[in-house]
Order: structure tokens, then C-alpha cells, then sequence
């Protein structure tokens, strides 16, 4: 393991990490994770979902306070446009991850970054989700993102910065890769 | 069962009489130790019944050395066909008079009094000493969506494929980017069966480099010498794909790019197959530009190392293979049986240790062992990726591995011997030696 002095100062406690990985190898249960969010329909296209717990390292944790984050859809859907769409917040979530695997996998390459800039482009084809061409599914038919990084390391070493966070993110891995989906309904009682 | 069993006396069975038991065998007989090497078929078996009929060796004919015997013929620059490297083994064998009893199979071994007892389709043999040099390529693995692809399609593991005509006509889907998986793409697509191969991770690297094998290099720089303990992750090394590389007498390059000149489609690791469907994943261009980073830096290696040692001449300075070219648009999704009417598995191989006491074995069903020596006194184990160095998966690789484990061993009977003079019978117990020195 790399064990020079640490003179880089991206903000990512590696030690940390570190530690929780030979720990997690250890004791597996602890490493079983469970995210949750709740969510309440509020009017046409709105909605609000809040997070606040989560379940990890053997029992359950907060966050510092709730999270609340509203979506609905944009005017030229004749919605009111009271947040990003749903489709955003997961581009939300995907330059979240990357960004964060970047500034860690470089803090462990002590390489030091002045600055991080993503941008992220989606490509959907509505005709999926309007049921207009059996053909076209609902989702991104593809995903890009292009990273403009001013760091102390050379063009390879940023975009191998750059693969290496690809390789361990996974809101990547959620993205390019099928999950089991498992949506239940229940009847409230009047 | 039986414990009164009779059984032969010996200080050493080795188990498989491959370029590993043969070199273990030739050690133990130098220091006057008795031993019997078991081989369940003839020298050589899996060279000679469970390989592909096209298949050569990734090392060229120079390289292919063991202790006491080099390559004589007259093609050093070549790389020899499996039934060639059966030829060598057989060689060798007679060669260092190796105390073989072939059409031997091992059922079980298990640790026994002071030693192992190791029971076999002829007999039983109780020894100090257990060397196990079955392979590390003997039980494909092969992943859970095979249970899910229509029963129409027919499937083939590495294993058990030998040539392009013993697949039916039309699409042939080939899982995996190792050696294995890129080489049987090229032969398949070439016999007229449409091609798909499924990549994720791999090793990519150049045949030749700068006008020398790329293997010349490897073992030149010292990258082959690298040693278990100067890695940071021994269990991804362990697991990490073939380097892409075929022998061929043209010596020509064995890539992705190259692949896809010739008609073949490539698409990301295979996911999953749900309702019939493959679901490929989209880190193909991660997967690729990984791969091609990392070949990149193994090559400023070498230039690093000949600027050096004064090797090679700088003006011939080749231009590095071409970055991995992948299609704009790229498949995701395909329904087998539309495509499809074979799907290859070339998803890795792991040893087959399943005779081996289940105490001694990982939760993979693979005998755990440290640079070689295994987790009981006694127990060894050898050619298995990265066992102790870079290039113990290779041929040239197990003399220095045999050499440092018959050293151990050879310790590990002496005192044996001592103990059982000293206390009359009481079993030694095993000082943990230094491994790496």
C-alpha cells in the first residue's frame, strides 16, 4: 500500500476508507447496506421524497438531518415544474458518484485537484414512455459524461482517474448493469 | 470407512504428473527423497484431452524451459501446440526418471497421523508429505445465467470445446475477453459463424514490442520476477484474465480492434439473461479504456527499463497499439435464441481440489495456501496463478517455485523425522517458516 506522506488535500479521509474496507472484509454483515426513501404524492406530476435513514455497519443510521427533494415535470408537459424530472435526478445521482470516486481514488493517488467539473447528457427517446413505438423503451438509450479536471497529474493520470472511479461507482454500476425491481401496492384503509 | 485399510508408506505423493509434479519430482529424487508421482491419465493429460485443438502456448519456444531441460528444436522464436508441450512433458519425464503411476486417479486426501493419507482408484498411500500439482485450469467456471439461456441454445466451456465444427451452424455467443475468449472468437468468426463476445475487464498487451516478444520484455524487465509480496491486492492479481495474446508463426496481434476488423460484434459483460434475453453491461468503454491505460503503463515500463539497461534502440521506438475502437452505438440488450445457437463460456478456470479434505479448502473450493504452502504441515501445492511470483502461471515459472517449496518440504520432513526420534511418535508440530526471503 502506498504509505508516503500524504502532502495532497482533496478533503477525502482515505484512512478511512482504508480502514472500513479491511474492517468490512472482516465482518461482511456489517458491509450489508439498506438506502431508503419515503415519498409523498403532493399534486399532478409533483412529488416529494425524503431522506433520512439509512441501515449499515450493523444497525441503523442517520443522516446529520432529513433530506427532502422534489420532482415533477417541466411547462412544455403541462406540469408546473416544481423540481427536476425524476430522469435528472438520477443524472443527479450518477455526477454525485463520480465526482466523489474521483476526488477519493485521487486522494489515494495523492494527486491533488483544484477542480472537478462534469457535465452529463442523457438521451431519451419519449416515444417509449408516451407507448407510442413498442420498440423504444422508456430509459436513456444512452448515457455521457465529460469531465474537465485541473489537477497536479498528467492527461493519463486523470483519465485513469477518471476509469478507476467508473470501475467502483456504483450508481455506474446501476445504470449499466440490470437490478431486480420489486414494486408492491397496498390498499390504505378509509 | 475403513481406517485399517492397507496402505503404501512413502515420504511424498505429488499428485499430477504435469511440468510441476515432473520438476517437484526431479527435486525430491536430487535429495535422495522417496516419493511417487499420481497422475490420473497419461504424463501430461490435460495438454494431451481437455484443451482446444488450435491451442498454443502464450510463451515462446525459448522460454519453455524446466529445471534440467530446455527446448532444443529448431524454432525458438515459435510457441508450441498443446500436444507439443505433451511431448516436452513426456520428455522430461523420462528424463528425470520420475516415479510415475499413471491411470491414477485420486479420490481423497486427507490429513493422518502424523502425515496424509491419499486414496486413489489403485490403492492408498500414506505419506509425511502431500504435493498437489494438479493445474490451475481444470473446473471451468461458469456463471449462474447459464441456467438461463434456452435450452435450444448449445453450450460449451473452454473445457470441452476443441473446434469451430463442433458447433452448430449460425450465431455463436462467446463469454469472456481472456486469451481464451479472444482466441476461439478469431477461429469461430473464421469458420463462418457469426460471432458476438461479451468483455468485461481483461489484460491487453501487444504481441510483439520494438521487434521482440512481448514476453522477451516481460522476463527481460523483471516484471515476471515480480513477487507476492511486492503487489498490493494478491487476490486480485490471482484472479486477473490471460494477457489477449495468441501464438501464431506470424506472430500477429490478438486485440479487440482487430477482432472487430474481422466481422466480430462486442458488446459489455454479459449481466444477465432474463426471459431469454442477454443483458449486457454498459462498461464496455470503461473496460476498455482500463485496459488499455494499464497495457500503456506496462509499456512505459519496458521503456523505462531498456532506457536503463541501454536495451534496444531508441529510434526504433515502435508506435504504441491503437487505443480500443468501439462502435457509437453500442448492444445491450439481444434475444438468444434470435441470435444465437451456441454460447461458448470462456469465464475462467479454477483448480480442481475437490478431493482435497474440505477443511484445507476456501469458501471457492479452492486448497488455501501461502506462496505455495498449505494451511496444514506437510501440504503444498503448485502452478497456480501467482502462486509465489508473476510468472509461476507459467511453464518457466515453476522451477523457481519448486526449488523454494522442496526446500520447505525438505525441512518439514527432517523434522518430522527428528520429532518422531525425540518423543516416539507424537506428531510435530509445524513451525511456521518464513516464506519469502
Amino acid at each position: 500500500m502506498n504509505s508516503q506522506m500524504n502532502l495532497v488535500e482533496n478533503g477525502v479521509n482515505v484512512e478511512a476508507l482504508l480502514g472500513a474496507r479491511a474492517a468490512l472484509a472482516q465482518a461482511p454483515q456489517a458491509a450489508r447496506f439498506r438506502w431508503r426513501a419515503t415519498s409523498r404524492w403532493m399534486n399532478g406530476t409533483q412529488t416529494r421524497t425524503t431522506i433520512d435513514g439509512f441501515h449499515g455497519l450493523g444497525g441503523e443510521q442517520r443522516h446529520r438531518k432529513a433530506f427532502t427533494f422534489d420532482t415533477d415535470h417541466p411547462e412544455i408537459f403541462a406540469s408546473e415544474d416544481q423540481g427536476a424530472t425524476p430522469v435528472e435526478m438520477v443524472l443527479v445521482g450518477l455526477a454525485g458518484c463520480l465526482s466523489a470516486g474521483v476526488a477519493a481514488v485521487a486522494q489515494h493517488r495523492n494527486i491533488q485537484l483544484h477542480a472537478v467539473a462534469a457535465s452529463v447528457e442523457a438521451d431519451m427517446d419519449i416515444q417509449g414512455i408516451l407507448g407510442i413505438a413498442d420498440d423504444v423503451r422508456n430509459g436513456f438509450g444512452a448515457v455521457r459524461v465529460h469531465f474537465e479536471i485541473d489537477a497536479d497529474a498528467t492527461a493519463e493520470e486523470i483519465a485513469a482517474l477518471v476509469a478507476q472511479s467508473q470501475k467502483r461507482s456504483a450508481v455506474f454500476d446501476i445504470l449499466a448493469n440490470p437490478t431486480d425491481v420489486h414494486v408492491t401496492a397496498g390498499k390504505v384503509a378509509s | 470407512m475403513n481406517a485399517r485399510r492397507q496402505a503404501n508408506a512413502v515420504d511424498v505423493v505429488v499428485v499430477g504428473g504435469g511440468h510441476c509434479g515432473l520438476a517437484m519430482s526431479r527435486a525430491l529424487s536430487q535429495r535422495g527423497i522417496g516419493h511417487v508421482v499420481l497422475e490420473r491419465g497419461a504424463v501430461a493429460n490435460a495438454w494431451r484431452t481437455e484443451r482446444w485443438g488450435s491451442l498454443r502456448l502464450l510463451t515462446p519456444n525459448w522460454m519453455t524451459q524446466l529445471p534440467g531441460m530446455a527446448y532444443q528444436g529448431g524454432d525458438p522464436g515459435g510457441y508450441m501446440t498443446a500436444s507439443e508441450v505433451a511431448g516436452f512433458l513426456s520428455r522430461y519425464a523420462a528424463r528425470v526418471s520420475a516415479p510415475l503411476r499413471t491411470a491414477t486417479t485420486v479420490l481423497r486426501a486427507r490429513p493422518s497421523g502424523t502425515g496424509w493419507r491419499v486414496e486413489t482408484t489403485q490403492g492408498d498411500w500414506q505419506c509425511q508429505a502431500l504435493v498437489v500439482a494438479t493445474g490451475g485450469a481444470a473446473r471451468p467456471m461458469v456463471p449462474a445465467s447459464a441456467a438461463a439461456v434456452p435450452s435450444q441454445i448449445a453450450q460449451f466451456t473452454a473445457l470441452d470445446y476443441r473446434r469451430p465444427s463442433q458447433l452448430p451452424d449460425g450465431g455463436v455467443l462467446i463469454v469472456g475477453a481472456s486469451a481464451t475468449g479472444l482466441q476461439l472468437a478469431q477461429e469461430i468468426q473464421r469458420s463462418g459463424r457469426p460471432v458476438t463476445l461479451a468483455v468485461g475487464e481483461h489484460v491487453r498487451m501487444p504481441r510483439l514490442y520494438r521487434g521482440r516478444d512481448i514476453q522477451w520484455w516481460l522476463l527481460a524487465s523483471g516484471v515476471l520476477d515480480q513477487r507476492l509480496e511486492e503487489v498490493d491486492d494478491v487476490e486480485r492479481v490471482r484472479r486477473l484474465p490471460s494477457p489477449q495474446l495468441i501464438g501464431t508463426p506470424e506472430r500477429a496481434a490478438l486485440d479487440l480492434n482487430a477482432l472487430q476488423h474481422h466481422g466480430i460484434r462486442v458488446v459489455g459483460r454479459l449481466a444477465q439473461v432474463r426471459d431469454g434475453q442477454a443483458l449486457f453491461s454498459g462498461s464496455l468503454r470503461n473496460v476498455c479504456v482500463l485496459a488499455d491505460l494499464k497495457m500503456n503503463r506496462l509499456l512505459d515500463t519496458i521503456d523505462n527499463w531498456a532506457l536503463t539497461a541501454g536495451v534496444g534502440d531508441d529510434d526504433a521506438m515502435e508506435a504504441r497499439p491503437a487505443a480500443t475502437q468501439l462502435p457509437t452505438s453500442m448492444t445491450t440488450v439481444l434475444d438468444l435464441k434470435a441470435h444465437f445457437r451456441s454460447v461458448v463460456w470462456a469465464t475462467g478456470m479454477r483448480p480442481d481440489h475437490t478431493w482435497l479434505d474440505a477443511s484445507l479448502r476456501d469458501r471457492a473450493g479452492t486448497l488455501r495456501h501461502e506462496g505455495g504452502v498449505g494451511g496444514l504441515p506437510g501440504l503444498y501445492v503448485l502452478g497456480q496463478p501467482f502462486l509465489r511470483r508473476r510468472k509461476s502461471s507459467y511453464i518457466h515459472g515453476a522451477g523457481q517455485d519448486v526449488a523454494e517449496l522442496a526446500l520447505h518440504l525438505t525441512a518439514h520432513l527432517s523434522r518430522g523425522a527428528r520429532d518422531r526420534i525425540a518423543t516416539h511418535g507424537i506428531a510435530p508440530r509445524f513451525a511456521s517458516a518464513t516464506l519469502f526471503h
